[in-house]
C-alpha cells in the first residue's frame, strides 16, 4: 500500500520495475511529463490517476483534481496542455447525480485551466470492487519556449522558490475524512499552475533549472529526488517556508511535517540566483501567485540531501515520506 | 501560533543556549538522559544538537510506548485479530510495528480488518457502528495515554457496549526509570523528565531519583525553549551539587498530577506483577492489566492469547539502545539490514524510536560533516 504514497516505495516501484521494463536502458531523471518526438515535433505527454476520499472536499472534487493534476504535470515540464483524454472506473451503484457532478466538475475546470477533453472512456466494476470512482487523465501539451527544465543543471547557489503555503490540500483531506474531531476553516489549493509558471518563464526563462509540483509526499519529496537527480544539498530556510496558522497548527497536533504533505496547486521551482529576484517579483504580481518565496539554496553539501536550518542555528535532515503520513498520538 | 511561536523565539534561544554554554563550560562531561520520546524526537526535529556544546551529551530514553513492547505482543494482538469479524483499531504510531509476520499495516494489506483511531473512543465508535463485529483496540502508551483507555472502558461498561475489548500494552514509567539507574553500565549525570506523563502523574513520584539516587529531574516541556530552559535548570542543579526534581512545564504538569486520570486509572487497571519490556528484560510491577471488574472489555480474558514470545535478531542491539549504552547508529544493524522503510526494531520506526528520529534527521548530517573533515 506504502507504493502509493507518493514517497520512497512509490519511486522504489518505478525505478525498479516500470522503468527498466517499459522504458528501456537509463531512462535519466523522472520528471512529471516525458517528451515524445512525432516527425520532428516534440510534444510533452503525461498521465495521472485520480484515487481520492471523500469524492468531494472542501475546494475542490476528484474532478478538478483530475483536470488539475495533469495541467500541472505538464505545466511543470514546461509545457501548456492542449488535450487531456479521461478516463473513469466507477462502481456499480454509484449515484449517477455524483457521477454528473464530477463530470461537471471537470467540464469547468478544463474550461478555467484552458484545455480540451478530446476522449474518453468508461469501465463500470461490481459493487465492493472499487472504492465509487476512479479518474485517470491523460495530457499532451505544447511546449513552452524559453524554458529547459532538467535537474542536472542545477547549480551550487541557485535558489529553491515555492509558489505559495504548502500542506493545504492533504490537511483538508485528512479532515474532511471525519476521523479526527478536528475541524478547521481550510480549503484545498488545486488550482492550474499555468499562468503562474508562464509568468515565471516570461519573467526568468533563461534562470529556470527545474520544477515540480510537489503532490503526494509533499515538497521534501519532491526535493530529495531532485537532490538525488543532481547530487547536490538543498538547504531550506525553515522561517522562510510559507505555511497557513491551520496547516502548521493540525501538523503540530498530529505530529506531521508540512513539508510531507500533499499540495495540488503549487509548485517548486529552482532558479539561477540572477533570476532569482525577477523570478519572485513575476509570480508576486500574478494572480494567486502573493505569498511566494524564496525557501532555500542549493549547496554541495549534504549532498544528494534535503536539510532544512532554523534562525537559531539548529538543523535536521527531511526525508522523503516513507509510506502513508500517520498522525503519532501516544 | 500561539504556545508555540513564544517558545521557539530565535533570539531567547540564542541567549538560551549561550548560558548553557557558560554554565557548561569546558572542565567536565555532561550526560542527560531524556527520558520521554517526544523529547528524543524534538532534539532531532529542532536541531537541537547543533546548538548545544560538546560536553553535554543527551541519551535517549526507554520512554518511546512502542518501541519497548516486546514483538510477541503485537504478535499476540494481530492473533486475536485473526478471529473471525475482529477489527483491529490502534493508534497510528503501531501501523507500521513490524510482528513476525509483518506490521498491522502489512496485515492490513492482506485483507485483515485494521483501522487507524485517534482515540481509544473512536474505537469504541467503531464497535457502536460495527455491532456484528467485535473491535479490539490495541492500547499503548504510558500514563499518558492510560487514561482515555480507562474512560473508554468505563464508558463501554456503562452504555453495555459488548462487542468491544481492550488489548492493554499500557506500560508505566518510574519501574523503566530505576531499571536504568540499576543496569551496571549507565552512567547518568541527569534526567529531562517526561512532559506529559507527569501531566497525570505529576512530580511527586520522581521524588526518589532525586534523593536516593543524587540526580538532578527537571519536568520538561517540548519546545526547543522548554528543552534549553530544563538543561540550564539541570546545569545550575549540577553546579552547586545540588539534586532535586524541578518543573519547567508548569503551563502543563500540575505538582500534583491529575487526579481526575489517575482514578481513572485505578478504576479499570491493577499493576501487573511483572511485564517483559524490549531491550530492558522482565521488570517487576512496571505494566497495567485490566482489573476483574472490566473482564469483559478485556481481550486477554475473552480470547485465548498464544503468548507468543519471540527472541529479537541477535544482531539487533535494541536493548544497548534503550538504555542509551549505545547511540543509534553504533548498532550492527542500523541503516544497513535495519532501516525506516525495512524496520527490524521499533525503533526504527516511530518518529519518537531514536534510531528512526537519527536516521531521518542526523545521521546524514554526521557523514556530511566527516567527509568534510576528511577533505
Amino acid at each position: 500500500m506504502a507504493h502509493g504514497a507518493g514517497g520512497k516505495a512509490s519511486r522504489k516501484l518505478v525505478e525498479g520495475l516500470f522503468a527498466p521494463l517499459l522504458f528501456g536502458a537509463a531512462p535519466g531523471p523522472l520528471g512529471d511529463a516525458a517528451q515524445v518526438d512525432i516527425d520532428g515535433t516534440k510534444v510533452a505527454i503525461t498521465t495521472d490517476s485520480f484515487v481520492v476520499k471523500p469524492l468531494t472536499f472542501p475546494g475542490g472534487s476528484i474532478g478538478e483534481l483530475a483536470v488539475n493534476g495533469t495541467v500541472n504535470d505538464l505545466a511543470v515540464s514546461g509545457a501548456r496542455a492542449e488535450a487531456l483524454v479521461v478516463s473513469y472506473v466507477l462502481e456499480a451503484g454509484l449515484p449517477t447525480q455524483v457521477l454528473e457532478a464530477e463530470v461537471r466538475a471537470m467540464a469547468k475546470a478544463a474550461r478555467d485551466a484552458g484545455v480540451r477533453i478530446a476522449a474518453g472512456d468508461t469501465k463500470v466494476v461490481e459493487h465492493g470492487k472499487a472504492d465509487q470512482m476512479y479518474v485517470t487523465t491523460t495530457g499532451i501539451g505544447r511546449l513552452l519556449h524559453g524554458v529547459t527544465i532538467d535537474p542536472r543543471s542545477v547549480r551550487v547557489g541557485d535558489r529553491i522558490l515555492l509558489s505559495g503555503p504548502i500542506g493545504d490540500h492533504g490537511i483538508t483531506i485528512l479532515l474532511a475524512r471525519g476521523e479526527l474531531d478536528l475541524e478547521a476553516d481550510l480549503r484545498s489549493d488545486t488550482r492550474s499552475v499555468l499562468p503562474l509558471v508562464e509568468a515565471l518563464i516570461r519573467a526568468a526563462g533563461p534562470g529556470i533549472r527545474w520544477m515540480r509540483d510537489p503532490t503526494r509526499g509533499g515538497a521534501a519529496t519532491s526535493l530529495n529526488e531532485l537532490a538525488r537527480d543532481c547530487g547536490l544539498g538543498m538547504v531550506l530556510f525553515e522561517d522562510q517556508i510559507p505555511v497557513r496558522d491551520t496547516v502548521r497548527g493540525a501538523c503540530e497536533l498530529l505530529g506531521l511535517d508540512p513539508l510531507h504533505i500533499a499540495n495540488e496547486g503549487q509548485f517548486l521551482a529552482v532558479v539561477s540566483p540572477e533570476y532569482a529576484d525577477a523570478a519572485i517579483n513575476a509570480l508576486s504580481l500574478a494572480p494567486g501567485g502573493g505569498e511566494a518565496q524564496v525557501i532555500g539554496e542549493v549547496r554541495e553539501q549534504p549532498a544528494g540531501t534535503v536539510l532544512v536550518t532554523t534562525l537559531y542555528g539548529g538543523s535536521r535532515i527531511v526525508d522523503m515520506l516513507v509510506g502513508d503520513p500517520l498522525p503519532r498520538i501516544c | 501560533m500561539r504556545y508555540v511561536d513564544e517558545f521557539r523565539e530565535p533570539e531567547l534561544i540564542s541567549k538560551t543556549a549561550d548560558e548553557i554554554r557558560r554554565l557548561a563550560g569546558t572542565e567536565r562531561h555532561y550526560r542527560m538522559m531524556e527520558v520521554c520520546g517526544g523529547h528524543t524526537h524534538a532534539i532531532y526535529r529542532f536541531g537541537l544538537k547543533d546548538i548545544l556544546p560538546e560536553n553535554i551529551e543527551l541519551i535517549h530514553g526507554p520512554g518511546c510506548p512502542v518501541c519497548v513492547l516486546p514483538m510477541g505482543r503485537i504478535d499476540d494482538g494481530l492473533a486475536i485479530a485473526h478471529e473471525p469479524d475482529v477489527i483491529f483499531a490502534a493508534f497510528g504510531d503501531m501501523m507500521r510495528v513490524p510482528g513476525t509476520q509483518g506490521s498491522p499495516l502489512e496485515h492490513k494489506a492482506r485483507g485483515m480488518d485494521v483501522r487507524i483511531v485517534y482515540s481509544p473512543s473512536d474505537a469504541l465508535k467503531l464497535a457502536r457502528l460495527n455491532p456484528d463485529k467485535h473491535v479490539m483496540f490495541f492500547a499503548i502508551g504510558f500514563e499518558t495515554t492510560a487514561p482515555s483507555t480507562a474512560l473508554t472502558m468505563m464508558r463501554a461498561k456503562a452504555e453495555g457496549v459488548r462487542n468491544f475489548s481492550v488489548f492493554c500494552n499500557h506500560v508505566t514509567i518510574i519501574p523503566a526509570i530505576r531499571a536504568i539507574l540499576d543496569s551496571p553500565d549507565m552512567r547518568l549525570d541527569a534526567f529531562i523528565g517526561p512532559g506529559h506523563v507527569s501531566t497525570v502523574i505529576g512530580c511527586r513520584p520522581y521524588e526518589w531519583i532525586a534523593r536516593n539516587e543524587r540526580k538532578p529531574i527537571v519536568v520538561s516541556g517540548f519546545e526547543p525553549l522548554d528543552m534549553l530552559q530544563s538543561i540550564v535548570m539541570l546545569l545550575r542543579q549540577l553546579k552547586a551539587g545540588e539534586a532535586k526534581v524541578e518543573n519547567q512545564y508548569k503551563r502543563v504538569v500540575p505538582w500534583e498530577g491529575n487526579r481526575a486520570a489517575l482514578r481513572a486509572i485505578a478504576e479499570v487497571f491493577q499493576l501487573r506483577p511483572y511485564f517483559e519490556w524490549r531491550g530492558l528484560g522482565f521488570i517487576s510491577q512496571s505494566a497495567l492489566r485490566i482489573n476483574d471488574k472490566y473482564a469483559e472489555w478485556d481481550a486477554e480474558q475473552r480470547f485465548a492469547v498464544p503468548g507468543i514470545r519471540v527472541t529479537d535478531p541477535k544482531a539487533a542491539q535494541c536493548g544497548e539502545v534503550l538504555k542509551g549504552v549505545l547511540k543509534p547508529h553504533q548498532c550492527k544493524l542500523f541503516g544497513r539490514e535495519c532501516t525506516p522503510e525495512h524496520p527490524i526494531g521499533a525503533l526504527m520506526v516511530s518518529s519518537e524510536g531514536s534510531c528512526a528520529a537519527y536516521h531521518n534527521y542526523e545521521y546524514r548530517k554526521a557523514a556530511m560533516v566527516s567527509l568534510s573533515s576528511i577533505a
